[in-house]
């Protein structure tokens, strides 16, 4: 049982050895991050700072060197036996020859929930990510902006408390991004669940974080982290407020290293 | 034996041509199939008038190189258009409708399609067996990456080496075998084992391929969805194999034909369209079209078991969404 | 289950134990005499293949002739045929469901009307048959690769006015080359099998297949089975050549497969 004290992610000196042929190269050291329960986070920085060997690490698709990594206080493994997050990658993964609704409910299916059971809940997710006159269609039928959503929606299907997403709108073009930016915000805040999210793109960042955590390379490492918690709605008005762009700022000076010059302090 | 483009480089088997490419939508498939089915026509209308066409106008001795004149020498680069080598299309259509052997037989036709309902029987009694047993040792392949070490290096060699050189010694075997009473070994069941035996290695392989084609995103899905090896066969290796697997179960049915077709010739099961060609062909300078017969039994039989594999394809439709349809 | 955790000699070891396990298996079976006759023990095969080496080799070289010039003859109709295929809609069309259907027949049950075309003492009924089955696989591979080029390949050619037979030259035949090369690969053996059935359709009386089953009949299982050994010798040889060459071919190229 979870308490609502438990934080979704607890990361100590987390690190990352992998061999390669040219010797050992460390994608992850000294990572201390903690996400608590219900809150945004994302993860920021150019190639190869770790962020996305993170992500894997707490969704037990990889383990740690070293270091200590607790979800919802258990270990990673143990959370994903238990099934306590949901998981989005860039590329939607829809299994081609299932429906939407079936591709939705293939969490439900594998974990046996009873017939009834999954096409209520595959209702209630076409509908949360505004799919519901697309569930009889196949994957090869859907724009790619429909099948992130439909992957999202299979991301939520046991009500996870910890969503994990790994840059899901980097295929995206810029208009299709922002509109699924709001909906995820509002899914978010809707379902309570924590979320690490993997990404390139600052403004994204800024938009749907509370805390976007900077990352860089060689070796991979927390280098800031950003406070971006709006004091309002995360509406389309957000991305035009002046807090949003001093926001953007910061992270983008954190990323660069150095403080940039803006247009009028020259 | 195979009607689909090898990747060069790969070893064995057909790579479904996605490359990325939009599948072709359903509407334009069905029409172009009436057009397929409409140029097949008009190819073998003129593979029938060049035939016609190279009798009439074709030298009555074919033509022959490097001989002197005496039969057997020199090599012979077209037939003699004589009616006896070459008889005429009308006459082999004709002769089905003639009696088998003396006045008082079925006509040839009815033979033929006899002889060539046995020898489809056995082969797709082979092709069965073979696949079942293709069909598992392809997942136990899957399965355990040592069986796979230990068993494909062989499977790969058996489909480059003429196996089917061993179709005399089988049949011996089985009559051996029989004689000694150890269990019954009917001759037919040499047939289909042989044919078994023939089909089975593309399917192995075809299998094992098509099992291992989900790529790493998708394995990681499942993963995250703690999902055990069984739960992913069903759900992900399997659906995912069926592109792979058709192919496969194609050359399996083309191999148990020819492996029964050769069985029965080897063994000279009665009731077999292989004995019949054999039988029908010795008699040929008397009767020159009857040879024909069991020879388009054959292929029909040929035509028949592609398209069984065909129809089990279109059951498995929703399987192949994505593939490329040439 | 996990293929890290394998060490790398076990891929060669493997294979290696498998046969060994099999061979040892076979010595035994037909050690404890249960074995029938029609299957002795792999060293009097060796034996007889020692002792009959000029017979079989005599044997293999007619199935084999019979077998390379049924690929030549085909691979050459083959590249032709995909060429004006590719050139010509009308041809490309009919041919296809021909191909198809051809590639699902038993080639070899044509060796009879073949043998009655051209004489029962010629050699061609057989060559043809294995020309016929080595078409196919060249065929379709070759076709194939004459459409790989892709679409910016071409776009290229045309913006610096390449006309068609530097287009041709520079462009489509190192693209299918390689595919070619499979093709003919994958013809190879199966010009070797076809040309070893054929030979139990009928025709003259030399050759691997005639052998075996001549002497399977009159039970001299040893030597039979040596001629199967001579077969399976064809077989590696021309799979082994056709290997290289597609290799040498593509690593000088620098394709060796679809785009990515």
């Amino acid at each position: 049982m979870t308490t609502p004290t438990t934080p979704a992610v607890h990361a100590a000196g987390i690190g990352k050895v992998f061999p390669s042929a040219s010797g050992e190269v460390t994608t992850l050291t000294g990572v201390d991050l903690e996400v608590a329960a219900g809150e945004f986070v994302s993860l920021i920085g150019t190639s190869g700072c770790g962020k996305s060997t993170l992500l894997r690490l707490i969704a037990d698709l990889d383990t740690a060197t070293s270091g200590d990594l607790t979800v919802f206080g258990k270990t990673a493994r143990r959370a994903r036996l238990d099934q306590d997050y949901g998981i989005a990658f860039q590329q939607a993964g829809l299994l081609p020859w299932r429906t939407v609704a079936a591709n939705i409910a293939l969490p439900l299916e594998l974990h046996r929930w009873s017939r009834p059971t999954r096409e209520a809940r595959v209702t209630e997710l076409a509908d949360l990510v505004g799919l519901s006159d697309f569930v009889a269609r196949y994957p090869d039928q859907l724009s790619g902006g429909m099948q992130q959503r439909v992957a999202i929606a299979r991301s939520l299907a046991a009500s996870p408390q910890l969503l994990l997403m790994d840059e899901p709108f980097g295929a995206l073009d810029e208009m299709t991004r922002e509109r699924l930016q709001t909906e995820l915000a509002r899914i978010a805040s809707e379902t309570g669940a924590a979320v690490v999210f993997v990404t390139h793109s600052i403004p994204e960042a800024v938009f749907l974080s509370d805390r976007v955590v900077v990352m860089s390379p060689r070796p991979g490492r927390i280098t800031d982290v950003i406070d971006t918690t709006p004091g309002r709605a995360r509406d389309e008005a957000l991305r035009e407020s002046p807090e949003y762009f001093a926001r953007v700022t910061a992270v983008r000076e954190a990323l660069h290293g150095t403080p940039l010059q803006r247009a009028n302090e020259r | 034996m195979t009607d689909q483009a090898v990747a060069p480089g790969s070893v064995t088997g057909v790579v479904p041509d996605t490359n990325g490419r939009m599948p072709r939508r359903r509407a334009a498939r069905s029409s172009g199939a009436v057009a397929r089915v409409g140029w097949g026509i008009a190819g073998v209308m003129a593979l029938l008038a060049l035939w016609e066409a190279y009798k009439l106008l074709g030298p009555a001795d074919g033509v022959t190189v490097g001989g002197d004149g005496s039969a057997g020498s020199g090599v012979i680069l077209l037939p003699r258009t004589h009616d006896r080598a070459m008889p005429h299309v009308w006459d082999m259509v004709a002769r089905l409708f003639q009696p088998t052997s003396g006045a008082e037989t079925s006509p040839l036709l009815v033979s033929v399609l006899e002889a060539a309902g046995t020898t489809l029987g056995l082969a797709a009694a082979g092709w069965v067996i073979g696949v079942v047993v293709g069909g598992i040792l392809g997942i136990a392949m899957q399965r355990w990456r040592l069986v796979e070490w230990g068993l494909l290096p062989w499977i790969v060699v058996s489909q480059i080496v003429p196996l089917i050189a061993f179709a005399p010694v089988v049949n011996a075997l089985g009559s051996q075998i029989d004689r000694a009473g150890v269990f019954p070994w009917p001759q037919w069941f040499s047939v289909a084992l042989i044919a078994s035996y023939l089909a089975f290695f593309p399917v192995a392989v075809g299998t094992l391929r098509g099992l291992e084609s989900p790529d790493a995103l998708h394995r990681d899905l499942f993963h995250t969805q703690s999902a055990g090896w069984w739960q992913t066969l069903v759900h992900l290796r399997l659906p995912a194999a069926v592109p792979h697997l058709l192919p496969a179960l194609r050359l399996a049915a083309a191999s148990a034909v020819v492996g029964a077709v050769v069985a029965e010739v080897s063994i000279g099961l009665r009731g077999g369209i292989g004995r019949m060609l054999i039988q029908l062909a010795g008699q040929a300078s008397s009767d020159p079209a009857a040879p024909w017969a069991p020879t388009f039994g054959t292929v029909a039989i040929g035509l028949v078991a592609a398209a069984g594999v065909a129809l089990i394809g279109v059951t498995l439709h929703r399987f192949r969404r994505g593939e490329e349809t040439r | 289950m996990n293929a890290a955790r394998l060490p790398s000699w076990l891929r060669v070891a493997a294979p290696v134990a498998v046969g060994l396990l099999g061979i040892a298996l076979w010595f035994a079976y037909v050690a404890s005499g249960t074995a029938p006759r029609m299957l002795p023990d792999p060293l009097a095969i060796a034996n007889e293949f020692a002792d009959r080496t000029p017979l079989v080799a005599e044997a293999a070289a007619v199935t084999g002739t019979n077998a390379l010039l049924g690929l030549v003859a085909g691979s050459v109709a083959a590249v032709a045929l995909a060429a004006l295929a590719t050139t010509w809609r009308p041809v490309d069309g009919m041919t296809a469901p021909l191909i198809a259907a051809l590639a699902v027949v038993p080639i070899v049950a044509l060796t009879p009307i073949l043998n009655t075309m051209f004489g029962a003492s010629s050699q061609f009924g057989r060559q043809a048959v294995a020309g016929i089955a080595a078409f196919v696989p060249v065929f379709v591979n070759t076709l194939r690769g004459l459409q790989q080029t892709r679409p910016v390949q071409r776009d290229l050619f045309r913006a610096t006015a390449a006309n068609g037979a530097q287009t041709f030259r520079l462009l489509t035949l190192p693209t299918a080359l390689p595919y070619l090369l499979t093709g003919v690969r994958v013809a190879a053996s199966l010009a070797v099998i076809s040309a070893l059935v054929a030979e139990y359709f009928g025709g003259p009386a030399d050759g691997i297949g005639t052998a075996i089953a001549t002497y399977a009949k009159s039970g001299r299982a040893a030597l039979a089975w040596a001629f199967v050994a001579g077969g399976i010798a064809i077989g590696l040889v021309f799979f082994l050549v056709t290997s290289l060459l597609e290799r040498v071919v593509s690593r000088r190229l620098g394709a060796g497969g679809p785009p990515a």
